[in-house]
């Protein structure tokens, strides 16, 4: 996957957790926590789906790496290069 | 031939979940929706745990637990269970204290907290903001030195009024004392005051209901009547299945919602333990018991509001040990109104009062049955003044101890909120001594109450997950 592809992943995700959010105007180089209500739930809920979706096992040490769009996406960056991008749902 | 309750049954699952505690449900759930197969036990004839009701002639239905919870339950609720589930979740607004220091109703949320702590008790404003701040910033991996009475006397010295306010509810959720570590108050206390107290309308058992739907929906194997004697480790201390009802189910993993230190020290066994992990098994202090009267009105009389939760006291200020005695001082009465359960034309009250397991597991078949008698009395003769002429206009009082509690959930001690703080530790350690052994269900204070509960379901269903997804093969 791209940098795009998995920063459009993480970007559904988020919508799912959150889907009373307006994430439009996200900026990627701001934590996610200063611009949307996340708890360590949600975290936890992020790891969960990248598990689920890809595989990736996200170590607890790591879960500092998730702090804003642009550091979680080189976070994963080399651990999904060899995966594709999720098909588009059709309509 | 006894009826075979786990007829149907396969002899293998990915994972086995024992007990249907809120803990037990939200594991099950998460998995089974994770793509696993799951199988759910439980030994009562009812899913639900410490979430349960009982219905009575008339149709009468009391809720056990239904008293209040977080805010965070809705969010919860719709990420882990269903929307719907979600959407029945409602505001309890009025919230009452009625003891000799004060008299007074709130919204139980830190906006209304702080006007009456600045207004009622002359608290400066600035030590009110930095007191709900602190409470706030207080995580698990912060100071667990500090004691909640040590927490209170930094922002309220010699204010035994003030403690009283902000201590006895969280008492009466979730057992806990002056002497337990401030961010178990900390992390409660702040869940509660983000937005008040919620309820579920619609009651316990469409709760419940909605849930095993879900669990069913999602693949999730379920049999009540069901009681698992045994968990089977191999040599490796590894889990390899279950005996339930006297039958072997093998898994790839368990999650017991069973009381901790029973999991431990009776479904797995010290013999399969290091020394040391028994022994700080042994050592965690199970938490505090209940008593409760349920009583119902004659179908079509009704009362007036007063209130939705009522914590009265007639002792002088806050005194743990006075909560717990068997000579009741101190009672949190919840009203229940036709609209929780809409259709209906009910009103109920149940009683809550925080007891001790060794207060009546002892006593004579005779003495108990006056004991329990004792506290239907003087409960009726306490709530007379808040419901007049409530002897007279009552269908249905029964009440239940310690005792109970313990029959229905086999919490050792019939405890009904988990363990004390150190639990958490033990609990989260298990799976490195017994590897795909997980406990979820209440523990350390903060994993108790529904919130806690299911929260901690879904914490573990994650562990789980981990541990059954095999490592991905890197390049
Ligand atoms: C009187 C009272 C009032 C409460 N009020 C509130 C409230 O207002 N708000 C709130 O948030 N919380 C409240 N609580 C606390 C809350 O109900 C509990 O913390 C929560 O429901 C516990 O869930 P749990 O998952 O830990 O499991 P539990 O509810 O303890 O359930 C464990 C389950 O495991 C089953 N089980 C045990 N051993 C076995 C076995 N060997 N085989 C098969 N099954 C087994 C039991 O039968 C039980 O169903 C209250 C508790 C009590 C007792």
């Amino acid at each position: 996957m791209t940098r795009d592809q998995i920063r459009q992943v993480i970007l559904d995700i988020l919508a799912k957790i959150a889907p009373d959010e307006d994430l439009s105007n996200l900026k990627d180089d701001v934590p996610f926590s200063e611009q949307m209500e996340l708890d360590s739930m949600d975290f936890l809920d992020i790891v969960m789906e990248l598990r689920k979706g890809y595989r990736i096992q996200i170590p607890e040490e790591d879960y500092q790496h998730l702090t804003t769009m642009e550091s979680t996406v080189t976070y994963l960056e080399p651990l999904l290069k060899d995966v594709e991008s999720p098909a588009k749902p059709a309509g | 031939m006894p009826k075979d309750f786990l007829k149907g049954v396969r002899d293998r699952y990915d994972v086995v979940v024992i007990g249907s505690g809120l803990a037990g449900l939200t594991a099950a759930n998460t998995l089974a929706r994770a793509g696993y197969s799951v199988l759910l036990l439980e030994h009562h004839y009812q899913l639900g745990g410490m979430a349960t009701w009982f219905k009575r002639r008339h149709g009468h239905i009391f809720d056990i637990s239904l008293h209040g919870f977080p805010y965070g339950m809705v969010k919860s609720c719709r990420k882990y269970w269903t929307q719907e589930i979600a959407d029945s979740i409602v505001q309890l607004k009025g919230i009452r204290f009625e003891n000799p220091q004060f008299s007074l109703w709130t919204t139980f949320n830190r906006e209304d907290f702080t006007r009456i702590l600045t207004e009622r008790f002359g608290i400066p404003r600035e030590t009110v903001v930095a007191f709900f701040d602190a409470a706030r910033r207080m995580n698990f991996y912060d100071d667990q030195h500090t004691t909640t009475r040590e927490f209170f006397e930094q922002f309220f010295p010699g204010r035994d009024d003030v403690v009283r306010l902000l201590m006895e509810p969280i008492t009466y959720a979730n057992g806990s004392s002056l002497e337990d570590p401030a961010i178990t108050y900390g992390i409660v206390f702040s869940n509660f005051m983000s937005k008040g107290v919620f309820t579920f309308r619609g009651g316990t058992d469409q709760l419940i209901r909605l849930m095993r739907a879900e669990m069913e929906r999602n693949g999730v194997e379920i049999r009540i009547r069901s009681l698992v004697e045994r968990i089977e480790v191999d040599a490796q201390r590894r889990v390899r299945a279950v005996w339930a009802n006297g039958r072997r189910i093998a898994c790839r993993a368990v999650v017991s919602n069973a009381n901790l230190k029973q999991t431990i020290l009776e479904l797995v066994g010290e013999q399969h333990l290091d020394r040391d992990f028994v022994d700080e098994t042994r050592a965690v202090r199970l938490n505090s018991s209940s008593c409760q009267v349920y009583i119902a009105l004659k179908p079509g009389d009704g009362f007036d509001y007063v209130g939705d939760l009522l914590f009265h006291s007639e002792h002088r200020g806050f005194d743990f040990d006075a909560m717990l005695s068997r000579n009741i001082s101190s009672r949190t009465f919840s009203f229940y109104y036709p609209d929780i359960r809409p259709g209906s034309d009910r009103y109920l009250i149940v009683s809550s009062t925080n007891a001790r397991y060794e207060d009546w597991a002892h006593l004579s078949p005779e003495e108990y049955r006056r004991s329990k008698q004792d506290l239907i009395d003087t409960t009726l003769d306490c709530l007379e003044q808040y419901v007049p002429d409530i002897r007279r206009r009552a269908d249905h009082v029964e009440a239940s101890t310690p005792c109970t509690f313990q029959r229905y959930t086999r919490h050792w001690r019939g405890a009904s909120f988990g363990t004390k703080f150190e639990g958490l530790k033990v609990s989260k350690e298990l799976p490195q001594q017994v590897p795909g052994l997980f406990h979820a269900g209440s523990v350390g204070i903060i994993m108790s109450g529904w919130l806690g509960a299911v929260n901690y379901g879904v914490i573990v269903a994650n562990e789980v997950d981990k541990y059954l997804t095999p490592a991905p093969v890197r390049v």
